[in-house]
């Protein structure tokens, strides 16, 4: 198996197909032995990273600290080698309707709050934490409203988020919370119409995707899959098709001190509790 | 530099002057006084991989412009020039406008028609601004409501006729339909005279369709002979050729044929859809001939291919009946005006000098394209009997 670079990937939409059949191809053809193999949710991907079905998991946020606090467990090391230059310092944001009479964090007590997936990071769990930082308590204080769309995704699908905005502009709910740029893309799109909501919070910046490695991973395949990567231009027309769809201009060096925002906010709602005793009973049985 | 949105929203037109802003100079001050400005500007800076600080205490921020939009570029060419037709356009210009800037790793098309020999002409650009400019409306160019009565006999042979025309016309539209999808959108003009051919035809059918049923409950015959000499025509795989026997001989022959149901017609609508059928047919003709006396003084054993295509399909419809003796009946009765036999014989006789100035044009056609005259007397009387 080592002589053949594996990476894992979710499937939370079909262009991930294309994107990894044109990356493949393309370390391919620079001498990489590649391949990949899709997973239907990152828990999945988690656990066969350690049960040595990958090598390189293209990891969520969340998939990281589960991975990171898995290997913690075993006594192990994850390691995240390469992210992309848009994973980095992103920001969720909390809007409400524009007469909703809401200014600030305190007015959401006893009001709805509309999310994304439950296991968004940036739609449920970054937001929620901030706002309970701030005073304001799911269940406590305020009735959360989750658009569950594409469960074991992490949020990677768009369609929670839309379905909370929605929900807001039709009134079902006072607050939604997103991810910055989808704030961006819904006004553009229309999904927001012109002046219907104003923006009452913003989270401090957080990282989000990652290629992670464990600590067993072939060492030289993964320097070389990470020189690769780092060596990707915007002006290789073969691959700028794969990087706009992927979202990125450029691959970055990996860096994890993003994350301390979701780690805080797993932490509060003891969200990876189970996951990690259900993983760590099943890797070490494997 | 520095920009100042204001109360601007950013998308509401604060993105494209920051766009600007940044294209311009590579690093710019923003100051916003719009609630949302930084929010959204942090995202877009993110996404189009500029950089950004914010700058709380000024309410401003400072974007760094990255290396992607001249990345993307960089390897970019333009798809010819917008003034000049080049010899073999590349298949990844695609569906590019004639001199845009086409990005790199653009898709690779692939069109069969993409020689300019083989298609371009210098008069396309004239005639497909005459077509354009000469476009009518059935619905109002053709007096339909005008009365008019005819005996019987002469109404049939009219529906013939027009059964007949519809029959050609629809072989005419096909053609150039088929060769517009296959041509490199490079050769525009080009492409736009084969559309406005396939309208032409298609109004054609319109007019002659509703001429047939002006007073008839339905069209006339349709024989085994005629639509055999169509289909080689609609079956042919090269646009040259194809061009060649449909526009040079059959539309060409056609002229002459539209011409002489127009003189002889009885009735104002007949005469009109003939007039303004004709008019449309001679450019056809004259783009076939353009293109093609283009080809062959380009390239003289061209004449050969398109000589061998005449005999080829001489040989493949030398069993079939060719004109039915319906429309050659049809067309003897409209000349003639009455079955008097002294009428009959003036109409015979207007037919035979149809045929004769039918071949007479169409070895003046086919000399002007570049045929020796022997040659393109041999051809002409090679032509399908169908006319078309």
């Amino acid at each position: 198996m080592n002589d053949c670079l594996l990476l894992g990937a979710v499937a939370y939409d079909p262009k991930v197909v294309t994107i990894w059949d044109g990356f493949r191809t393309w370390f391919q053809k620079r001498g990489l032995p590649f391949d990949y193999i899709l997973y239907t949710n990152y828990e999945r991907q988690v656990q066969a990273q350690f049960s040595g079905h990958i090598h390189v998991a293209w990891n969520s946020p969340l998939a990281w600290l589960q991975s990171q606090r898995l290997a913690a467990s075993f006594g192990r090391r994850a390691e995240a080698i390469c992210m992309r230059d848009t994973d980095r310092d992103l920001t969720s944001v909390v809007i409400t309707r524009q007469n909703s009479g809401i200014s600030a964090i305190a007015d959401l007590k006893g009001r709805r709050v509309a999310v994304g997936a439950p296991d968004s990071p940036q739609a449920t769990l970054i937001p929620l934490s901030f706002l309970a930082q701030h005073g304001v308590e799911r269940g406590r204080d305020i009735e959360v409203l989750e658009f569950d769309v594409a469960p074991g995704k992490h949020g990677d699908h768009i369609g929670g988020e839309r379905d909370a905005v929605r929900a807001l502009v039709r009134g079902e709910c006072d607050a939604a919370c997103l991810i910055d740029s989808n704030l961006l893309l819904f006004a553009q799109e229309g999904t927001i119409p012109f002046g219907s909501t104003r923006l009452i919070a913003q989270t401090p910046p957080y990282d989000h995707c990652n290629f992670t490695v464990l600590d067993n991973a072939p060492a030289a395949l993964v320097a070389r899959f990470q020189r690769l990567l780092l060596a990707m231009s915007y002006e290789d027309p073969e691959v700028r098709r794969l990087l706009d769809m992927e979202g990125l201009k450029r691959w970055l060096p990996g860096r994890t001190e993003g994350y301390a925002l979701l780690s805080d906010a797993v932490e509060r709602f003891g969200y990876l509790n189970r996951f990690l005793e259900l993983a760590s009973t099943q890797c070490a049985s494997s | 530099m520095r920009l100042e949105l204001k109360d601007l929203p950013f998308d509401r037109g604060g993105a494209l002057l920051v766009k600007r802003a940044v294209r311009n100079s590579r690093r710019i001050t923003v100051s916003a006084t719009h609630p949302d400005s930084f929010v959204h500007l942090r995202a877009w800076c993110r996404v189009q991989g500029h950089g950004f600080e914010l700058d709380r205490e000024n309410n401003s921020a400072v974007v760094t412009r990255g290396d992607a939009e001249t990345q993307r570029w960089s390897e970019s060419e333009r798809a010819g020039a917008h003034e000049a037709v080049v010899d073999l356009p590349s298949q990844r210009w695609g569906l590019a406008a004639r001199g845009a800037l086409v990005e790199a790793g653009s898709p690779e098309f692939h069109f069969a028609l993409s020689h300019k020999l083989e298609v371009w002409s210098e008069d396309a650009p004239r005639i497909y601004a005459q077509a354009a400019a000469s476009q009518w409306d059935p619905a109002t160019a053709i007096p339909w409501d005008t009365p008019f009565e005819l005996p019987g006999d002469v109404e049939d042979a009219v529906v013939q006729l027009m059964t007949y025309l519809v029959e050609n016309e629809t072989a005419a539209l096909i053609v150039p339909s088929r060769f517009a999808a296959q041509l490199h959108p490079h050769f525009r003009e080009v492409m736009q005279v084969l559309a406005i051919q396939a309208a032409d035809e298609a109004r054609h059918i319109e007019v002659f369709t509703r001429r047939a049923l002006l007073r008839s409950r339905q069209p006339g015959l349709s024989t085994a002979g005629g639509q055999a000499s169509l289909q080689t025509l609609v079956e042919e795989p090269d646009f040259a050729t194809a061009s060649f026997l449909l526009s040079v001989l059959g539309e060409g022959t056609f002229l002459s044929l539209l011409w002489f149901i127009q003189r002889f017609a009885p009735d104002p609508v007949t005469a009109a859809v003939c007039r303004l059928a004709a008019q449309d047919e001679a450019r056809h003709v004259a783009f076939g001939m353009s293109h093609l006396r283009r080809h062959i003084r380009a390239e003289p054993v061209f004449r050969q291919t398109l000589a061998n295509a005449v005999r080829r399909r001489h040989d493949a419809l030398r069993h079939t009946a060719g004109l039915n003796t319906e429309v050659f009946e049809a067309l003897i009765l409209l000349a003639a005006g009455s079955w008097h036999p002294a009428d009959l014989i003036r109409g015979s006789d207007g037919v035979d000098a149809l045929l004769q100035e039918m071949n007479r044009d169409r070895v003046k056609r086919l000399e002007w394209i570049g045929f020796p005259t022997a040659e393109a007397e041999e051809l002409s009387s090679l032509h399908t009997r169908n006319f078309m």
